[in-house]
């Protein structure tokens, strides 16, 4: 728990790349939250290949979800901290199966 | 609606019990301490654990109440899906990894990790114990009225059965059994699912005609005769007179070839023309065993009659009868470009006896039904009151935050070594869950238009769609449906014990238990909240299942994301800030609900225009409040250590 004291610079910018990430999706979510409550109808314009934009924007923010899910996993850095900390715990745990 | 039992359902469903039951005893040989049974030793693969999120996080809300809700009025029951998949991206980029730095077992760890306060860890573990609970209690009703229909039995026999398998499992290995028990519904659940909607685009859309009569065009002097068209009408008694002012909404005959009872029609207008068109309509009489179907007793000997199936198109575009195969693309635009026959209902008051709720067919504009707007707690986003929005939007910010606040969610990040890969089993429940959710359209709209529904229980809309296509499916889907409940319920369980034990006993009340003795209140617990589970869920079965999983989270967005949320990212939160945040969050939310017009109709049975409340979601309040709550006290209580601390270095 003395680790969350003294974040890592790995730590820190997963942090902000979670944050950053995070508002992006927020302001799609928002977006499609305010245009059902206060433009209803606009939902019904169809916008891509027949179909309208409830459907699209609507599955578009389920895929947009595991698209940045994965980037976030691929973009994150090890944290070196949380490594040593894994491996005293791993330690610790074999020490106490003994 | 009269359902034929499934005895394959049964053995596939008892197979599954018993297989993880079975493993449920293998792995707890080696789960007796209590990082095992709280934590499962932090050893389960990330995959793996993330599968598990899918499997604890889809409950019978999401299997059966989306698609449900989809399958009785389209897009809406959709926009659930959306906000729940979303609340994950919170749990994703905001509280997964802080949450397995900081915790040990629960999330009351977590919340105290840096205060080490009794009061923390009581007013966390009080809400853990609260959330679960309402989560509970539709889970267990969900799993009655499934055993119902499926192997005949009453709708307590579900509820004890579920509570007694649960129980077994969770007592046995903890979270051990619990994940894989978790890993092995969610995997099921999301494969078939997709057989299902590949079987679905494989048999394409048909129109309907023959299910139901029509008759007509008829003009309003045709309607005033004795015989239309050669059948004898009833003359309206009791509550079928229409009142003054108001046009004559149905029309009975005497059933032509003997039948009992009588064939009841609704009067419909025709666009642009001043004729009407009569079509048939069903009516429930009572409840129970004396229910009357169309004015006969209900079953499917010679003088009774039952339900109809109901859910199906009337015209699919360019007059065809048939579309063959469809696309995950053209399979929406067909439908947008058809006419879906859905259902209204309406009650008829009789001066004596029972009420009657008529149900009758709306034709609707396949496009209509690819819009949200159409489910009556949705309407409000056409209407005119800013309420109504409010309400919406409320709902919406509920399901974004509330994920991330679910205790039994949160302690699954407990169950992996550390948090790149508490952020990689996210990942996965992400894709997992977010694919699922892709499905619920096409198995709700498909469901809509399947032939196959039940008029009274739309909970049952997957399972019967499954039914239209092949028997055997339906069996299956069905089994996966109740091992669905099991899964959630074992979660919430589990978080329930973990804060009895962990939080309540040990953190607050200061008992100093070993591993094993930790382990062994933590059993007692699950066995005693498993039993207060199976009474509410007996208790409050005529209950809706979707309305009671918004009620929970609502209570856990309130109550635990402003206070996590804070702990994160603002260096001033104090102990006094956090305890005030989550019980202002928890009591201000709970008592929002207890008094808005949802509570009033559906619980108390009172007129929802007198709910004080000015509408039903209290999230939009409430949220900030607890927000708002937390700062004030951090602040205030802030600053007296400071001053304390400066007069005690002066």
């Amino acid at each position: 728990m003395n680790t969350s004291d003294s974040p890592t610079p790995q730590r820190r910018f997963n942090t902000r790349l979670g944050l950053f990430l995070f508002l992006v999706y927020l302001t799609l979510y928002t977006g499609f939250v305010l245009i059902n409550a206060f433009a209803a109808d606009k939902m019904e314009t169809i916008v891509l290949a027949g179909l309208n934009l409830a459907i699209v924007y609507g599955f578009g923010l389920i895929v947009f979800a595991i698209v940045l899910a994965l980037v976030y996993g691929l973009m994150c850095r090890r944290d070196p901290a949380e490594d040593v900390a894994t491996e005293e715990a791993a330690a610790t745990a074999q020490g106490d199966s003994k | 609606m009269i359902y034929d039992p499934a005895p394959l359902a049964i053995f596939i469903f008892l197979g599954f019990v018993f297989g993880t039951v079975g493993l449920s005893f293998y792995l707890g040989r080696k789960a007796k301490s209590s990082e095992g049974y709280f934590a499962a030793h932090g050893q389960i693969p990330w995959a793996v654990n993330g599968v598990a999120f899918a499997g604890d996080y889809l409950s019978a809300a999401s299997f059966l109440g989306i698609c449900g809700m989809i399958a009785a009025y389209g897009y809406d029951g959709f926009l659930y899906s959306i906000g729940f998949l979303a609340g994950w991206i919170v749990a994703l980029f905001v509280i997964a990894e802080p949450m397995k730095r900081l915790g040990k077992f629960t999330f009351a760890d977590a919340l105290d990790a840096k205060f080490n306060s009794r009061g923390i860890k009581g007013a966390a573990g009080i809400s853990t114990l609260v959330v679960s609970v309402f989560y509970l209690i539709p889970q267990m009703v969900g799993a009655g009225s499934l055993i119902q229909p499926l192997l005949g039995l009453p709708h307590w026999v579900g509820v004890v059965m579920v509570g007694v398998v649960v129980i077994m499992i969770v007592v046995t290995a903890g979270m051990v059994s619990t994940t894989w028990v978790q890993f092995l519904k969610g995997s099921l659940l999301v494969i078939f699912s997709t057989v299902l909607v590949v079987m679905l685009l494989q048999k394409g859309l048909t129109t309907d005609t023959s299910s139901f009569e029509t008759i007509g065009p008829l003009s309003e002097q045709d309607l005033q005769q004795k015989t239309i068209e050669g059948r004898e009408v009833i003359p309206p008694t009791g509550g079928w007179i229409s009142t003054a002012g108001e046009e004559q909404a149905f029309i009975r005959f005497v059933p032509k070839d003997g039948r009992a009872g009588y064939d009841i029609f609704h009067i419909d207008d025709i666009p642009g023309s001043d004729e009407k068109l009569l079509r048939q309509a069903q009516s429930v009489t009572g409840s129970g065993a004396s229910k009357l179907i169309d004015g006969a007793p209900n079953g499917r000997e010679s003088g009774e009659r039952e339900l109809q199936p109901i859910g199906h198109l009337s015209k699919l575009p360019g007059g065809e009868t048939s579309t063959g195969p469809l696309g995950p693309i053209s399979f929406f635009t067909t439908i947008g470009d058809s006419e879906v026959i859905l259902w209204g209902n309406t009650t008829i008051t009789n001066p004596e006896g029972p009420k009657t709720t008529v149900y009758y067919q709306k034709p609707t504009a396949g496009k209509r039904v690819l819009r949200p707007g159409e489910h009556p707690k949705f309407a409000g986003i056409r209407g005119e009151s800013f309420g109504d929005r409010l309400n919406f939007l409320s709902l919406m910010l509920a399901l974004f935050c509330g994920t991330a606040s679910l205790p039994h969610i949160l302690i699954r990040y407990y169950t992996v070594k550390d948090g790149a890969a508490a952020r990689k089993s996210t990942i996965v429940g992400i894709t997992t869950i977010g694919f699922f959710y892709v499905l619920t359209l096409y198995l709700g709209l498909g469901a809509m238009t399947s032939g196959a529904l039940d008029l009274t229980d739309t909970n049952m809309s997957a399972p019967l769609l499954a039914n239209s296509i092949r028997p055997w499916l339906f069996a299956v889907i069905s089994a996966i449906a109740f091992t669905t409940v099991l899964g959630t319920v074992s979660g919430l369980i589990l978080a329930s014990s973990g804060a009895v034990a962990h939080d309540l006993l040990i953190g607050v009340m200061g008992i100093k238990l070993t591993g094993e003795a930790q382990v062994k209140v933590a059993k007692i617990a699950a066995v005693v909240v498993g039993g207060i589970a199976i009474i509410l869920g007996v208790l409050f079965k005529e209950l809706n299942v979707g309305y009671l999983v918004g009620w929970a989270f609502s209570v856990a967005a309130s109550a635990n994301l402003p206070a996590l949320v804070m702990l994160l990212f603002w260096k001033k939160t104090t102990k006094e800030g956090i305890i005030a945040s989550v019980l202002v969050g928890m009591v201000s939310s709970l008592g929002w609900i207890l008094l808005s017009a949802d509570t009033y109709k559906s619980v108390y049975g009172l007129d929802p225009n007198d709910a004080i409340a000015p509408f039903s979601q209290p999230g939009i309040i409430t949220i900030p409040l607890a927000f708002i709550t937390l700062i004030v006290f951090s602040l205030y209580y802030g600053n007296k250590q400071n001053e304390s601390a400066a007069k005690a270095s002066a």
